[in-house]
């Protein structure tokens, strides 16, 4: 299948530090693939970089197999929504989504009537219809970002590029404009990247996500597979609620602070650091090798309770989810066995 | 402010307000209706009769044609310097825009003497202006220099910090949207300052019309030829002619009320844009 856009080597310094370096990544023909990574890891950089906003310092960028990196913004055709909306402030709700079309050459701007028709189409679609005569002051900010989504499918870009798109928004407005999101993408099908620090939008939103870090993509995958099978340490921290604790491996032995336990570590040896999530640990049976942890406390997260436990004196404490009708309180000793490792040799 | 700490006694208060009024009054209202009433104090056929005097047409009409080239050229500088400040990275970025103070803080008389000493007839450009057989101290040109000089900054300064303040997103929106650098700049960049724009223009055109010392320098005061309002408004004082001067003044003093007018409306009609002008 065709790559819709692949990034070769891709670079970006501003005044000697690099905000993007040595960048390779590949995005599938209608795909929404989410940038997730720490704050000043380089998604905006990259992102802005694919749209042409910025000129990469090396490496090349490409659209449908073809060379764009000296191609300018406009001849990119791609629809760009900004972190803050970057809505045209002296034009309403209307005369913005018709922007790209009438900045148009004759030749292929569409007639006013077909304009006109399609603005109307468009804020059907992002359920702002009977809006279009209001100015972006008299809007909330979902219906700005709306605006601003609308405005760039106008123009019918290749691709569809979303720098942290509900950013500055409230918790609930996100999480409704997230499904809605998704729906116009399965209803349209743009190749879509999509810049995010909310790893729970990445991991909910998109069919794949890659990871930033330092300027650089650490991993490539389905949510699932990220979730699961994080490729570096860096990954395995960043994603989940995983609490990193430094253990030390050999011979098939697993040694957490005092207690030692006899599991198959893999091709790991020596000093490692292990990940541990909720889901992570479960009650050990009698056959099972396992440590005795402390409860120090219950708490209730949605439908599930968890137990805050204490493995060892001087390390990070880590949370466990209770069978549903436990009993356990605070003070209790729990055997608890580890079900996934997620270890990783120190560096 | 309504209650609590900042609020001051009502007496306190209101002695403020009778001595800032009670200074205005004295010192702004006073004058201009002095102005006005000395003008029609020997009735309105004199005033009429006071324009029909071909020197002072001639003044009128030069003040006209000075602000007609001064204003436009420095609202074409004012924009430019503006967009390169506000949308760009440069080195020397931040010596561009002391140096556009820079007419604010030297005497508008040295402006005018640093006209005279680079154009005048033993001046550093003059011999080779004097090859053309083209004047320009003592002449028009030279005005409209001293004016363009001295009014430069009133348009940037207003337009600046609000570009500044706006950044470039709504730019970069427009030209991923396929739009070219000059229409961009056209309908994203000149539209969100249009306010700003015309209220730079409103002061500008009031000192273009105003200027006195720089023109005063390199006009030469020859009657009829290179006198503008002021410098006229100078002479028939100078000559007794009271009514006449006052007349004409009080067209200058006409042209104050009106840009003041213009220019409430603006603060109060669009404050928000320009109030973002002015916090700097
Ligand atoms: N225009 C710029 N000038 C200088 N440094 C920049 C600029 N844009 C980004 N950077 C730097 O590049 C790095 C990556 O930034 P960015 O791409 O915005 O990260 P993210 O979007 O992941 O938070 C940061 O260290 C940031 O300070
Ligand atoms: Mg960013």
């Amino acid at each position: 299948m065709a790559i819709a856009i692949r990034a070769e080597g891709l670079a970006k310094s501003f005044n000697g530090t690099a905000a993007v370096r040595d960048l390779d990544l590949e995005v599938q023909p209608g795909e929404l693939l989410a940038l997730l990574g720490p704050s000043g890891s380089g998604k905006t950089t990259f992102l802005r970089l694919v749209a042409g906003l910025e000129s990469p310092t090396a490496g090349r960028i490409l659209f449908d197999n073809e060379d764009a990196t000296a191609l300018s913004v406009r001849d990119r055709r791609v629809g760009f929504v900004f972190q803050h909306y970057a809505l045209f402030r002296h034009l309403n709700v209307a005369e913005n989504i018709a922007y790209g079309l009438r900045v148009r050459p004759r030749a292929t701007r569409p007639a006013d009537a077909e304009i006109r028709r399609r603005v109307a189409d468009l804020l059907d679609l992002v359920q702002l219809a009977g809006l279009g005569k209001r100015f972006p002051t008299q809007l909330s900010g979902g219906q700005r970002q709306r605006v601003a989504l609308a405005r760039a499918l106008a123009v019918e870009p290749r691709v569809l590029l979303l720098d942290e798109p509900f950013g500055a928004l409230d918790a609930k407005v996100r999480r409704d404009l997230r499904r809605w999101l998704r729906e116009i993408h399965d209803r349209t099908g743009h190749t879509t990247l999509f810049v995010t620090h909310d790893q729970e939008e990445a991991l909910e939103l998109a069919d794949r996500v890659a990871i930033f870090n330092l300027g650089n993509v650490e991993q490539v995958g389905t949510p699932d597979e990220i979730l699961d099978h994080p490729a570096t340490a860096f990954v395995a921290g960043f994603v989940g609620e995983a609490v990193r604790l430094p253990v030390n491996v050999a011979s098939s032995s697993l040694r957490i602070g005092p207690h030692q336990l006899r599991i198959s570590c893999g091709k790991v040896t020596g000093p490692a650091e292990l990940f541990v999530r909720p889901h992570d640990l479960a009650l050990a049976t009698d056959s099972q090798p396992a440590i005795l942890a402390r409860v120090l406390a219950v708490r209730r997260t949605g439908p599930a309770r968890r137990a805050e436990l204490a493995l060892a004196d001087g390390l990070p404490t880590v949370e466990m989810e209770l069978p549903a009708g436990h009993t356990a309180r605070k003070g209790d000793i729990l055997p608890v066995t580890l079900v996934n490792l997620r270890l990783f040799a120190s560096r | 402010m309504r209650n609590g700490v900042l609020s001051e006694s009502p007496a306190v208060r209101r002695t403020l307000i009778a001595l800032a009024v009670g200074f205005l009054t004295l010192f702004l209202v006073l004058p201009l209706l002095a102005v006005f009433s000395e003008a029609l104090r020997r009735g309105l056929d004199l005033f009429i009769a006071a324009f029909a005097e071909p020197d002072t047409q001639a003044a009128i009409g030069l003040t006209l044609l000075v602000a007609a080239i001064a204003v436009p050229l420095n609202l074409l500088f004012g924009i430019s310097a503006a967009w390169a400040v506000a949308k760009f990275e440069f080195p020397g970025k931040s010596l561009l825009v002391t140096l556009i103070d820079l007419p604010f803080s030297v005497s508008p008389v040295v402006s005018g003497l640093v006209f005279v000493l680079l154009f005048g007839a033993k001046g550093l450009l003059g011999p080779l202006i004097d090859d053309w057989d083209f004047k320009i101290i003592f002449a028009v040109p030279g005005i409209v220099l001293a004016t363009i000089f001295v009014t430069f900054p009133f348009i940037a300064r207003e337009v600046i910090p609000l570009m500044q303040e706006q950044g470039t997103a709504e730019e970069e929106a427009a030209l991923t949207l396929g739009a070219s650098g000059l229409r961009t700049f056209l309908t994203v960049t000149l539209p969100n300052v249009r306010w700003a724009l015309l209220y730079g223009v409103l002061l500008c055109n009031a000192r273009a019309m105003g200027e006195f010392g720089a023109v005063s320098v390199v006009s030469g005061h020859i009657r009829g030829l290179t006198n503008t309002m002021p410098l006229h408004v100078e002479i028939l004082y100078n000559e007794y002619n009271f009514v006449a001067a006052f007349a004409v003044a009080s067209l200058l003093a006409g042209l104050a009320l009106v840009t003041l007018v213009a220019k409430s409306f603006l603060e109060g009609r669009y404050g928000d844009q320009l109030a973002r002008a002015h916090r700097h």
